[in-house]
């Protein structure tokens, strides 16, 4: 008797639910009435709450678009904020159903941790920050210099790489929070602060004098970031991955938040799909067929989602650059919905 | 096994193996530890089915892939190309090394603040008494936070170092003194150093048992230090003198060459060890205290000077109330290094980190932390039980 509760109760101590793995993510996130989303601890832009507990950034309006495609209701959504060491567990042991925290998709992610990368929402690539006053124009003449980074994460490989490809010694010093990290570059630990450039003008505005700081031109990485979901759940994938699709096509057809409504009227065959008045292009990833119409009613679009968060209007004042859309100089790019 | 022995004298016979108590005690014994070893493995076999399912690789080949990240502080070689495994060993030395310093400073401070406490002199045993109370109600992440940054913002730029001697520099990256570099020969140095210590060790049981037999005390401390620190020099000239020195020297940004101590470190060691010390002061004074005074009394009334009254009276029946808590303590110390990630100290939990997040090896390197934690914390208290059974009570 003992022995047939135990895989049970093993399975429950060590929260590998039954279902995590089972290919029905829709059925439970339906059942129970929300997405459980995992973000970042407070990451201004792309997830970070307010003093209210409210979430916002690029990486939750994704899952807020995610929660619309399948409720119609932009605010189904909990959120999970997850340490860079904690996020793939908790994606693969159920215990959220989306990750959307800033990750960036590597080949050994993707193939060893049992995951699935949806896409890209995001081109970043690792830069430096240093002080005006050391005299440096490019990280070419950073030879000897000490590099403040964080732990656990790929910006402590990239800088290494950086470094031993152009044959320059340096020293790492490596924080497990970030926070830590910006503080020992003030108090003059380091030459150098490295990491994903969108976060090194997020963390510019957080030392004693900003614009005693630079950030150096090289971008020394690739880093797309995109959602994460888990392996083996086609219909799941196949949502998460048309979601965000939906996001950048209506921004290249021109639908917004704004006019979705009277878009709805559009003579565009491109326009009459994605809003599901022709085809039923919903029904076949098991929503319905007004899945898009409600994500850009809960969100917009790509290009105001990136607006609202990041764009030059924010305290980040990120330019569109790697990420404006194919047809704008920037390589977001979505396949057709047809 | 208790129950064993005892039915092993006594035998009582229930005629029935049912009512037989050394039966009933087997079958539980062998109950208890069947449904521990069940547990256990379906705890191993069910997270295995699990990652299989979920297609996570799992097992410890990624320990022999190239690391290709950076450690700012490695006692052996260690490269960007080096292994995994070779990156865990560097953070595990790490440890051991500030656990090993933390420890000697916080035993040295924790006894001279423990005395301190019980000094006549109303000054000195007031700022003993400060220094315990404030330090120990401190939580030690704080501490921690406070000598590094305390440290980093009061110490100036590399290129404005405080210099002493034109050849130990102090800023902002660390402490730098002038190497010892050994050419050939330099290994006879390290052997005459050797020998010092086997020589001395000889020597004091010799005098010991000298002392025993005919009563004349030997000066065993002085001639320990002379063979100690005579032998190796003597070698030292023997040889030709076959080490240079390497000074530390300024180039672009930082100081290079030389022997260099980080901030990371130093705020390190002095955290776990002044907030440790605070503790041992107290479990020292509580020894002392446990010593009657009617000890000193005693000795004082056969003749002995107080010094010796206190090293051979006091202190050994002090140590038998002292050891056991002070095992505890080092322990903490040890264990309390791992909160170095928070201060970028590259230690095992620091270091295992990075690896834990490049391979997603999650279980593996968890599970590798605490091995390594448990053999760290069962030798050191083995060595304690095995000091702490010396200086027990024999008795004759």
């Amino acid at each position: 008797m003992t022995i047939k509760f135990l895989p049970l109760a093993m399975g429950a101590a060590l929260g590998m639910a039954v279902t995590a793995a089972s290919g029905a993510t829709l059925d439970d996130v339906k059942a129970k009435g929300f997405v459980q989303c995992g973000v970042s601890q407070g990451l201004p832009g792309f997830s970070n709450p307010d003093s209210a507990g409210n979430w916002s950034g690029l990486d939750v309006d994704y899952c807020r678009a995610l929660a619309a495609a399948i409720f119609n209701d932009g605010a189904a959504v909990k959120f999970t904020p997850l340490s860079a060491k904690e996020r793939f567990t908790a994606l693969g042991t159920g215990e959220i159903d989306i990750l959307s925290r800033n990750t960036t998709w590597t080949m050994t992610r993707d193939t060893t941790l049992g995951l699935n990368f949806v896409g890209v929402d995001y081109y970043d690539g690792q830069g430096f920050m240093a002080r005006k006053s050391l005299g440096v124009s490019s990280a070419l003449e950073l030879s000897g210099a000490a590099v403040c980074t964080n732990t656990g994460t790929t910006t402590e490989l990239n800088v290494a790489d950086y470094f031993r490809a152009n044959n320059m010694p340096y020293d790492v010093v490596a924080f497990e929070k970030s926070d830590e990290v910006v503080q020992a570059y003030d108090a003059g630990r380091c030459d150098v602060y490295t990491t994903d450039a969108f976060g090194l003008y997020a963390q510019r505005l957080k030392l004693a004098n900003p614009d005693e700081h630079m950030v150096l031109p090289e971008i020394i990485s690739k880093e797309p970031f995109g959602p994460v979901v888990r392996q083996g759940d086609d219909e799941w994938f196949n949502i998460a991955k048309w979601t965000l699709f939906a996001l950048v096509n209506a921004e290249e057809l021109g639908v917004t938040k704004a006019n979705v409504d009277e878009m709805k009227s559009s003579d565009n065959p491109a326009i009459k799909r994605l809003l599901g008045i022709e085809g039923s292009f919903g029904e076949t990833i098991g929503l319905t067929n007004d899945w898009a119409y409600n994500i850009i009613k809960a969100v917009g679009n790509y290009g105001e989602v990136f607006d609202a968060n990041v764009g030059p209007d924010t305290p980040l004042g990120i330019s569109r650059g790697l990420n404006a859309l194919w047809s704008k100089g920037g390589i977001m790019y979505a396949p057709p919905i047809r | 096994m208790a129950i064993q022995e005892h039915s092993a004298t006594e035998k009582p016979s229930r005629g029935s193996l049912l009512h037989d108590p050394w039966v009933r005690g087997l079958f539980y014994q062998v109950v208890v530890v069947g449904l521990v070893v069940a547990l256990g493995w379906e705890i191993i076999s069910n997270t295995m089915a699990n990652l299989a399912r979920q297609n996570i690789a799992s097992g410890f080949d990624f320990l022999d892939y190239t690391a290709g990240f950076g450690i700012i502080q490695a006692l052996v070689h260690y490269t960007e190309t080096s292994s995994y495994g070779r990156a865990l060993y560097v953070g595990f030395l790490n440890t051991v090394l500030v656990a090993a310093i933390g420890v000697l400073f916080a035993t040295i401070l924790g006894f001279i603040a423990g005395v301190a406490r019980l000094s006549s002199n109303w000054i000195i045993a007031k700022l003993a008494y400060l220094y315990v109370e404030i330090l120990r109600n401190i939580p030690l992440l704080l501490q921690i936070f406070f000598w590094y940054f305390a440290v980093l913002r009061s110490v100036p730029s590399p290129r404005n170092s405080v210099t002493f001697l034109e050849s130990i520099f102090i800023n902002n990256r660390g402490i730098y003194t002038p190497r010892a570099i050994f050419q050939e020969g330099g290994t006879l140095i390290g052997a005459a150093f050797l020998i010092g210590i086997v020589g001395s060790i000889v020597l004091h049981m010799w005098a010991r048992k000298r002392q025993e037999e005919t009563g004349q005390p030997f000066p065993s401390v002085l001639s320990a230090l002379g063979l100690i620190i005579g032998l190796p020099v003597i070698a030292f000239f023997v040889t030709g003198m076959p080490v240079t020195v390497e000074y530390p020297v300024l180039r672009g940004f930082n100081f290079v060459g030389g022997l260099k101590l980080t901030p990371e470190f130093v705020a390190l060691v002095l955290a776990l060890s002044i907030y440790t010390a605070s503790f041992i002061a107290e479990i020292v004074r509580a020894g002392i205290l446990a010593v009657s005074h009617g000890q000193t009394e005693a000795a004082n009334a056969l003749g002995l000077r107080p010094r010796p009254t206190l090293r051979l009276v006091v202190i050994p029946q002090a140590m038998r109330v002292i050891i056991p808590p002070l095992t505890s303590q080092y322990l903490n110390l040890t264990k309390n290094s791992s909160l170095a990630v928070a201060i970028a100290y590259p230690d095992l939990v620091s270091v295992g980190g990075t690896v834990l997040n490049q391979t997603g090896q999650a279980i593996e390197v968890v599970g590798v932390w605490m091995l390594i934690y448990l053999s760290l914390s069962l030798t050191t208290s083995a060595f304690m039980n095995w000091y702490n059974q010396r200086m027990a009570l024999v008795e004759r």
